[in-house]
């Protein structure tokens, strides 16, 4: 018997973070503890735990967490034998201190996402991530927002930060086909080969897997995925399919296909609040290009207020709203429950 | 008797600096004398001396020689300076109103706490943002108790200067410390976001207050109502983009409830342009600091034997 190949791209699993928008922040330490132990024995190497929004996302805004991350993050490192634990930080929302008290509690990889415009922001948190021990990762969120070249300037800022992998981030799951592999090769071609490009992808259009597989042949090395898709919007690339079809493929990720099915099947299915898939209102965000985890708080607002949630994410699109504006879904259900249409860019253009 | 008139100077000839500069040429209670900047070249100089301003690009060490001292300054560098800046201006008795995020004096929103800090040698303008959503916190909280509130401040890409960006965390933990010490919630939290749309897009705030079940709702958004109204005295494009939202009590919640609060700020165009409303909001917000101190001043020195 020969021995496995070395992975030659590296799945990162977000069900414990990304599917925290779809279980609305209520992920419990059993959950965790059980999911975490049935990727570890998978062969995922890389998993991350956090609110979906990020450390400090518990809020108003985004959703109160019902067990604190930081606890939930201790329970999935002691529980991991093999797997890194990662964390999300989005800059503006949680602070350099959250790194630090997410470093104490067993995270390794630090994962650091700003609007795909915004990279200078997170510098001083690549500084003090590398600065703690962290393996460090880049996150450019909405990515579809920027074009190849703007895109791979941006990631630049990140690794001379001190990013060690830069994401070309779907987070509107917009990217078609090309689109992500063009960012990806941009991205390669001003950042590699030291520095790693990775693919983060929704299933808004139905594109994730495909998607990924797109970028890993344009250079990437990382690609998320989440089990069973459970992620915000219609969910992410199942880590599941993207094994099986890296295998068909003959590209080892070092996962075992049985061991992630298994997973996705009796872990992570029967404690789901609903499956995603590409509904109306999903779809409607990746065609307007609207951060995913809009959906929840769309289809919330939309029962409060009376109106459809696929028009209320229309408009998001149409305002160019950017992750992290959840607080105006509440503004946009308003307007359209009072029949004043905005402009183009909405609030931008007011009545004199 | 000629009714006292207090100086002032401006530390800073950046956007912000340049702005207040523009505001304070208005005031009829205090009389901007002084510019200092550290960029022979800045455009914000050269205004400053077309205004007719005695302007000066070696600092404030030029300042602090003039003859005839202000009576107050108004710091517009960034934080490292004021720090370093404060002990001289102090030791020269005179009073300092601070735009960076050093937070050496007290925190002050004009309108909710000025009148008891009137007096500090320092008083710190905390953030944009605080600016912003602190009136309403502190006006929820004068009708009851606010157990937890957040804010969310969107700003225009092109509004966020290089400072802002590499200490954006400031920005967070300096907003949720204000909106505890000033705005009166037992526990506060800040968001903000950046948003590069082109045409870029006016400030937005949303404040939520957690209320207790019992609230008075009525009274929660008469008090919200009155104190945009204060606000607008000094910011005239503060506004209100909805009436008050009260959301029922919730388990997820600890059994609270909630008021949102949806705020635009449109700036006055003065020298930054209407959107930028979170620079706008500082130097509107220094200018009535300002003005509330040297009237305080002038009153003072008019009846002194």
């Amino acid at each position: 018997m020969t021995a496995p190949a070395a992975p030659t791209v590296r799945i990162t699993d977000s069900t414990l973070r990304d599917g925290s928008h779809a279980m609305r922040h209520r992920f419990s330490v059993e959950q965790v503890r059980a999911t975490v132990a049935a990727l570890d024995r998978a062969g995922v190497p890389v998993i991350e735990v956090t609110h979906g929004d990020g450390l400090g996302g518990s809020s108003f805004t985004y959703g109160f967490s019902s067990t604190d991350e930081l606890e939930l993050v201790a329970a999935a490192a002691d529980e991991a034998r093999r797997a890194k634990i990662a964390v999300l930080l989005l800059p503006g929302v949680g602070t350099a201190d959250d790194l630090r008290a997410a470093w104490d509690a067993g995270a390794s990889v630090a994962r650091i996402a700003t609007h795909c415009s915004e990279a200078n922001i997170a510098i001083q948190h690549f500084a003090v991530a590398r600065e703690l021990g962290f393996e460090t990762v880049g996150f450019l969120m909405m990515a579809h927002m920027l074009g190849p070249d703007s895109l791979a300037r941006q990631a630049a800022v990140m690794a001379d930060a001190g990013a060690q992998c830069v994401y070309v981030t779907d987070s509107a799951g917009a990217l078609v086909l090309d689109e992500a592999a063009e960012r990806v090769a941009a991205l390669a071609d001003a950042i590699g080969p030291n520095i790693q490009v990775g693919f983060h992808g929704h299933n808004n259009l139905a594109l994730g897997v495909a998607n990924s597989v797109l970028a890993y042949r344009a250079g990437a090395r990382q690609i998320d995925g989440a089990t069973a898709a459970l992620g915000a919007g219609a969910g992410n690339s199942p880590t599941e399919v993207l094994a099986a079809v890296f295998e068909r493929l003959g590209v080892p990720t070092g996962i075992e296909l049985d061991a992630i099915l298994a997973a996705a099947e009796e872990i992570v299915r029967p404690y789901m609040h609903h499956t995603p898939v590409a509904d109306r209102p999903s779809v409607v965000m990746g065609y307007a290009g609207v951060y995913s985890s809009f959906l929840l708080h769309a289809r919330r607002a939309a029962e409060r207020y009376g109106v459809p949630a696929h028009e209320m994410l229309a408009e998001a699109g149409r305002r160019r709203l950017v992750g992290g504006q959840e607080d105006l879904l509440i503004d946009i259900a308003l307007s359209l429950a009072n029949g004043r249409t905005a402009g183009i860019n909405g609030s931008a253009t007011p009545a004199r | 008797m000629t009714a006292f008139t207090p100086t002032a100077a401006i530390v800073g000839t950046g956007n912000i600096g340049t702005d207040l500069m523009v505001k304070l040429g208005r005031s009829r209670a205090l009389e901007l004398r002084y510019v200092v900047g550290i960029d022979p070249e800045s455009e914000g100089l050269a205004k400053a001396r077309d205004a007719g301003y005695e302007a000066s690009p070696t600092g404030v060490g030029w300042l602090l020689k003039r003859k005839e001292q202000p009576d107050i300054i108004f710091e517009a560098t960034s934080a490292t300076a004021h720090v370093a800046n404060a002990p001289l201006y102090e030791a020269a008795g005179i009073q300092a109103v601070d735009l960076t995020p050093a937070a050496l004096g007290p925190f002050v929103v004009p309108v909710v706490n000025l009148v008891e800090n009137a007096d500090a040698p320092n008083v710190n303008l905390i953030t944009c943002g605080g600016q912003a959503t602190i009136p309403i916190v502190s006006a929820v909280s004068s009708v009851t108790e606010v157990p937890y509130a957040e804010i969310v401040a969107a700003i225009a890409s092109r509004s966020a200067g290089l400072g802002t960006r590499a200490n954006i965390d400031e920005f967070t933990r300096t907003t949720a410390r204000g909106i505890e010490l000033v705005g009166g919630a037992a526990k506060g939290k800040a968001i903000i976001v950046l948003n590069p749309a082109e045409p870029p897009l006016i400030m937005r705030d949303t404040v939520f207050c957690a209320l207790p079940p019992e609230v008075d709702r009525d009274a929660v958004s008469g008090a919200i109502a009155s104190m945009v109204s204060r606000v607008q005295h000094y910011v005239p494009g503060y506004r209100l983009k909805a009436d008050p939202q009260f959301d029922d009590p919730r388990p997820e919640w600890d059994g609270l409830g909630r008021v949102t609060v949806l705020i635009e700020v449109e700036g006055n165009g003065d020298y930054l342009p209407p959107y930028a409303g979170n620079l706008d909001i500082m130097t509107a917000a220094a200018a009535k600091v300002g003005d509330d101190i040297a009237t305080a001043k002038g009153v003072a020195m008019s009846v002194a034997p």
